[in-house]
């Protein structure tokens, strides 16, 4: 929502573009391998992740423009590497605030300042803050860029069919109805996907109650980069209050609404204005503010048993809603993306079986219950439940003003990439590792290189890791890469290698396998079984 | 604990739970338990524990 007498997009800084519907219908490809409904974030990032497959997709989208407002602020490391590797790297990090620190607050006290973990290791840092319609412009301008990808706006799926071996959607546009045809879908299509309900499916999952308003302000407030949080402050007594810095000296303030508040009373324009006059007074902030758009979002832990039915596959929020103090919404769907991105990639090019696609669901529908379990604890935290979580609760902010020990139970433990241990395609370990060194199914660490980071090293598909280039070159009849460093490089350290050990990274950069010491016969053993089974 | 150790105890609480309004006796005996596992150190024990204190509490 936006101030009396502005548009639904008539920002403050940010000009909303509008898409014209395809015009040129008797010259439009009525059939694509992957068809993907939802230009939303996450829609366009699969497209981006298969055309660097190589794969052609059509992306459909009923708006004629991004989504309105800043909704998901904030990107975690692992999406940054993800962001990368689809090549749409660039205009983030020149706009994104890069941040590793937080501090909580009780009744106007800090009682706990928290980091990140971060070193010059890593390319990225955590978290960037950015707001949402500059990281769909973002991924839009290199959509643009790729001849591969063909994006639809004013265009609606109004209907689905299984056909043969694939599938076909009623595309609905202002010039009327036509039917098009894809090998494979995916469902982009947000948190009330059509899609989802054309299917007969539902979300399930806990319910939590907490309802926040998010409201944007624009002012040349002066503080860092850090996410402040706010418990139980006089402005709000027994409410949470969140507060992130987004470019454009845009302000987020999330607030928590009490349970007998009504939510239409708290979204009038002149009730959030009061709210964030009292919120700004509270951290002494006393200049000039613009009121930019504000929203409302509830705390929900929701996902569907099953991320694929048949041949449409559900990625991002049409699979899962999470709350929103984990930050995982976004970051989580962005995950979805890039998995499914280059199976689908390797299955279309006949370069691994088509069962390699069974894998997506229990890999990112595992990490959805994982975000659950971690967003479900800030969750009580942050808006406890019962009268129990409540008692506790205000009994560790209230002894952390005299004892850390206690403030760290209001460490929200942000977003760490997800390990894919229970994976079919994962190849469980062998030999002795240290306890600090990833396990098989987790993302690659990054490492400092005599050049770069060891994520810039790693090719477009698998890449083994070694030490030993004997061992390298005894792979040369796989259709994967390799990249061979010195076993005194800190990579090497990071990894807790020595000289004989050996890293099957996927295209995601999970580790499919590690071996202390490997055999060529052993690497081929777990390639084939990270591709689904044996090359068709 | 010996039993005069446990009734110091056990007094200086009740003395220290009448300087507090009533209506706060949950927050501060909650900040008390959370204390006193820190001081323990072993979860296990005050897990144990905070079951045995939930027995008979039904009248
Ligand atoms: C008001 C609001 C506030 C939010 N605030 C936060 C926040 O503070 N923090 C956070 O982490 N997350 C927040 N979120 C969630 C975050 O925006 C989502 O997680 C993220 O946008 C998910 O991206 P997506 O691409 O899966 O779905 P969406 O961004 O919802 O995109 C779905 C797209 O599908 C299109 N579509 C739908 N149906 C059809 C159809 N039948 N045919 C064609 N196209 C269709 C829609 O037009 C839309 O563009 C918020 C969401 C909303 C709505």
């Amino acid at each position: 929502m936006r101030p009396a007498g502005r548009a639904e997009t008539e920002s403050l800084y940010f000009s909303y573009p509008h898409f014209d519907a395809p015009q040129d219908r008797a010259s439009l490809p009525v059939s694509a391998p992957v068809a993907i409904v939802g230009a939303g974030p996450i829609g366009m990032t699969a497209a981006l992740g298969l055309a660097r497959e190589g794969i052609r997709s059509v992306v459909f989208d009923t708006k004629a423009t991004f989504n309105d407002g800043s909704r998901a602020i904030c990107i975690a490391r692992q999406s940054f590497h993800i962001l990368n590797q689809i090549g749409a790297i660039a205009p983030f990090m020149e706009k994104a605030l890069g941040w590793t620190t937080g501090r909580s607050f009780y009744r106007g006290r800090q009682i706990l300042e928290f980091h990140m973990p971060d070193s010059p290791a890593e390319k990225f840092r955590p978290m960037y803050n950015l707001q949402q319609q500059y990281i769909e412009q973002f991924l839009w301008q290199a959509v643009q860029n790729e001849p591969l990808i063909d994006l639809r706006w004013q265009s609606t799926i109004t209907d689905v069919a299984d056909v043969g071996n694939g599938v076909t959607l009623t595309v609905t546009d202002p010039s009327g109805s036509y039917p098009f045809t894809a090998d494979w879908v995916l469902a982009a299509d947000g948190a009330r996907s059509p899609l989802r309900k054309i299917r007969g499916l539902r979300l399930k999952g806990e319910n939590y109650e907490g309802r926040y308003v998010i409201a944007d302000v624009q002012m040349p407030h002066d503080y860092p980069t850090i996410r402040r949080a706010l418990f139980d402050p006089d402005c709000r007594r027994g409410g949470t209050i969140l507060i992130h810095k987004q470019p454009e000296n845009i302000w987020r303030i999330d607030y928590q609404l009490r349970d007998d508040e009504d939510e239409t009373e708290a979204l009038r324009e002149e009730t959030v204005r009061a709210s964030v006059a009292a919120v700004l007074a509270e951290i002494g902030y006393d200049g000039p503010w613009d009121l930019e758009w504000w929203s409302v979002y509830s705390a929900n832990t929701l996902a569907l048993d099953d991320y694929r039915d048949g041949r449409i596959f559900f990625i991002g929020d049409s699979a899962h809603i999470v709350p929103i103090f984990g930050v995982r919404g976004l970051n989580n769907g962005l995950a979805d993306a890039h998995n499914i991105a280059w199976k689908l990639g390797w299955v279309l090019r006949g370069d691994a079986p088509v069962t390699l696609l069974d894998s997506y669901s229990p890999e990112r529908r595992g990490a959805t219950l994982d975000v659950f379990a971690n967003a479900s604890k800030s969750a009580r935290f942050m808006t406890p439940p019962t009268a129990g979580w409540q008692l506790m609760r205000d009994a560790a902010l209230n002894l952390a003003l005299d004892h850390p020990f206690a403030g760290q139970l209001a460490n929200p433990r942000q977003m760490t990439p997800y390990t894919y241990a229970d994976s079919p395609l994962v190849t469980n370990d062998e030999g002795s590792w240290s306890k600090t060194a990833p396990l098989p199914g987790a993302a690659l660490p990054d490492a400092i290189l005599e050049t770069g980071h060891l994520s810039d090293h790693l090719g477009q598909g698998f890449t083994l890791l070694t030490f030993d280039p004997e061992l390298a070159k005894s792979v040369g009849h796989l259709p994967i890469g390799t990249l061979t460093l010195p076993a005194d490089s800190p990579a090497a350290q990071v990894l807790g290698a020595t000289a004989r050990s050996a890293f099957l990274i996927r295209p995601d950069s999970h580790i499919a396998a590690r071996w202390s010491q490997a055999t060529p016969s052993q690497i081929e053993a777990a390639f084939t079984k990270s591709i689904g089974g044996p090359r068709p | 604990m010996s039993a005069a150790n446990i009734e110091t105890v056990y007094e200086a609480l009740a003395l220290k739970l009448d300087t507090i309004p009533t209506k706060q006796h949950p927050l501060y005996l909650a900040k008390l338990a959370l204390l006193l596992a820190h001081e323990i150190d072993d979860a296990p024990k005050v897990i144990t524990q905070l079951n045995a204190a939930a027995q008979n509490l039904s009248t």
